[in-house]
This record gives structure tokens, C-alpha cells and sequence, in this order.
């Protein structure tokens, strides 16, 4: 299994090929779409490029769980309820959702996912 | 009035690799205005020559059956421009093919110099995912046909395309 180094340089080359973005800015408390930049479309292309990196399967919706944040069951006002928060942190164990609990907006829910979520994401694929 | 950006192609290998002309006249409008005195193909039409030729090496991968978009340009670099008289040879190759989008590496070469090269990602939708319907069914395959893609065109195995019934 490859070290915690190896798989955050691979998933650094993937976001620079797929952002544009210099390697330096690439940091591990770099926000995806505040920092980085990312849009919907990137995600996509990001999982394309981490796919083919690690070898591992990335089925839409458990990086990004969009889902949710659409749904009536676990939105109400804008705002993620108490169910939603729950069904994220189960959904997401690989994301820090710390500082989103304490402003549970949907619209600032796309800021949230930082660059270290992401290589514990791929840690967590290519270990199972 | 369609946006044909590609004039034929010369290779076309199944879910692999095609090659397609594009030959840059002054007879087109936008060169009179790109720039007075100085007719320069803009490298955005290029990005779009280059998208029509992966485009189509995808949307024939996957059956013709999603509307193929072109949902970003991952990386784009441009070494020199194209002048009316340029005959572009774009080069289309598989990065990845999956259900939901492509990864398609292009390059654009006039003669014997590597004009342009491109990372391309286009996104497969559904209908309902929010794109038209962008070709009827006849118009697309008068399309193929203009582009010689049936007389080109081969399998992995490098047996001839068959023209589909669409009708």
C-alpha cells in the first residue's frame, strides 16, 4: 500500500492536470473550490484522473454526496438539518466537517472539502 | 447554418485514434476581421476543430447513444497560429472512456510542427440532463458522411465501420 506521501503527491499531479493550478498552492488545508478553484465539471474530471492514478472504482456520489444536499429529507431553509449532517458525516468519513456543522449552509457546503479530505478519501479506497 | 470546424478525416480507429483536416481559408469570414491585414485562424476555433474530431471519436465509442458535450479544456497550449493556405491535421487519441464523460488528448500540427496540443474532457449526458437534442438522427449521418468517416473508418480489428440505419 502506498504511503500517505506517495498517494498526496499522485493526488496533487491529479489536481494540477485537472485545475491548472501550480503545484505549490496544492496544499493540504487547500480548500477545493475556494482555493483551488474547482468546479462541478472538475469534480468529474478529478475522479477520472484519480481512478487511473490509484486503480481503484470512485461510483458518483461518494466523493461528492450531492444527493443529499438536494434533498428535502436533509435540507430545509438552505441549511443542512441535524438527519443531513448525520447522513454527511456517515457518507463522508473521510472529510473533516467541523467547520461546516457550525454554518450548515448548503452553498457553503462546496467549501468545505479540502485537498488532505481527498487523499484521505484515495487512503481509504486503496486500503479496501 | 452548422458549425463544421473539421473538412474530413483521414484516420478513424474505433474507441482509439483519429486524425482529421481542417484546411484554414481566407474565404471564411472571421478571418477578415481576425485581424484586418493579418488573417490568423483564432486558437479557440482550433480548440473547436479539436473537440469535433474527439467528439466524435467518443460519440461513435459509445454508440452514438449520449449527447456528447464538450464540458471543459483541461489544458491548452498553442506553439503558433494557423494563416489562411494551413492545412491543421488534428490528432485525437483515448486518454479514458467511461459511462459519464472522456479524457481526450488532441494535437494540432501543420506540416511537419506541432501547432497546438489539448487535454479535453466532454461529459455524456442524458437526455433531460439539461442539453437538447443536438442532431436529428439523418443530419448527423449526412455529417459522418461529408467527413468520410465510413470510407476511413475501421474497428479495433481493423474491419470497415458500417454505416448505421438510423432510419
Amino acid at each position: 500500500m502506498p504511503s500517505r506521501d506517495e498517494i498526496f503527491e499522485k493526488v496533487r499531479a491529479a489536481l494540477v492536470d485537472a485545475l491548472g493550478v501550480d503545484e505549490e498552492d496544492v496544499t493540504p488545508e487547500a480548500t477545493m473550490v475556494g482555493d483551488l478553484g474547482a468546479e462541478s465539471i472538475d469534480f468529474l474530471d478529478i475522479v477520472f484522473r484519480l481512478e487511473k492514478a490509484f486503480s481503484i472504482k470512485i461510483p458518483r456520489g461518494e466523493l461528492f454526496p450531492e444527493d443529499v444536499l438536494s434533498s428535502s429529507e436533509f435540507v430545509a431553509d438552505g441549511k443542512v438539518n441535524a438527519a443531513g449532517i448525520a447522513e454527511l458525516k456517515s457518507r463522508m468519513p473521510f472529510a473533516d466537517l467541523t467547520k461546516f456543522e457550525a454554518n450548515p449552509s448548503v452553498q457553503n457546503f462546496a467549501n468545505t472539502l479540502t485537498v488532505e479530505d481527498m487523499v484521505r478519501y484515495v487512503e481509504s479506497k486503496v486500503a479496501g | 447554418m452548422r458549425w463544421f470546424w473539421i473538412d474530413r478525416f483521414e484516420e478513424f480507429v474505433r474507441g482509439s485514434r483519429a486524425v482529421a483536416i481542417k484546411n484554414v481559408s481566407l474565404a471564411e469570414e472571421h478571418m477578415h476581421d481576425h485581424f484586418p491585414g493579418l488573417p490568423l485562424m483564432p486558437n479557440s476555433l482550433v480548440v473547436e476543430g479539436m473537440a469535433q474530431t474527439a467528439g466524435l471519436l467518443v460519440a461513435d465509442a459509445i454508440d452514438f447513444n449520449r449527447r456528447v458535450v464538450l464540458a471543459k479544456v483541461a489544458a491548452a497550449t498553442f506553439h503558433f497560429d494557423a494563416q489562411p493556405g494551413d492545412s491543421l491535421r488534428f490528432e485525437a487519441s483515448v486518454m479514458d472512456i467511461k459511462a459519464a464523460g472522456s479524457l481526450m488528448k488532441v494535437s494540432s500540427t501543420i506540416g511537419d510542427n506541432l501547432q497546438g496540443e489539448a487535454e479535453l474532457f466532454f461529459a455524456h449526458l442524458e437526455p433531460g440532463e439539461g442539453v437538447p437534442t443536438l442532431f436529428e438522427p439523418d443530419e448527423l449521418l449526412t455529417w459522418l458522411d461529408h467527413l468520410k468517416i465510413f470510407d476511413v473508418g475501421k474497428d479495433q480489428e481493423g474491419k470497415p465501420l458500417v454505416r448505421p440505419d438510423w432510419s
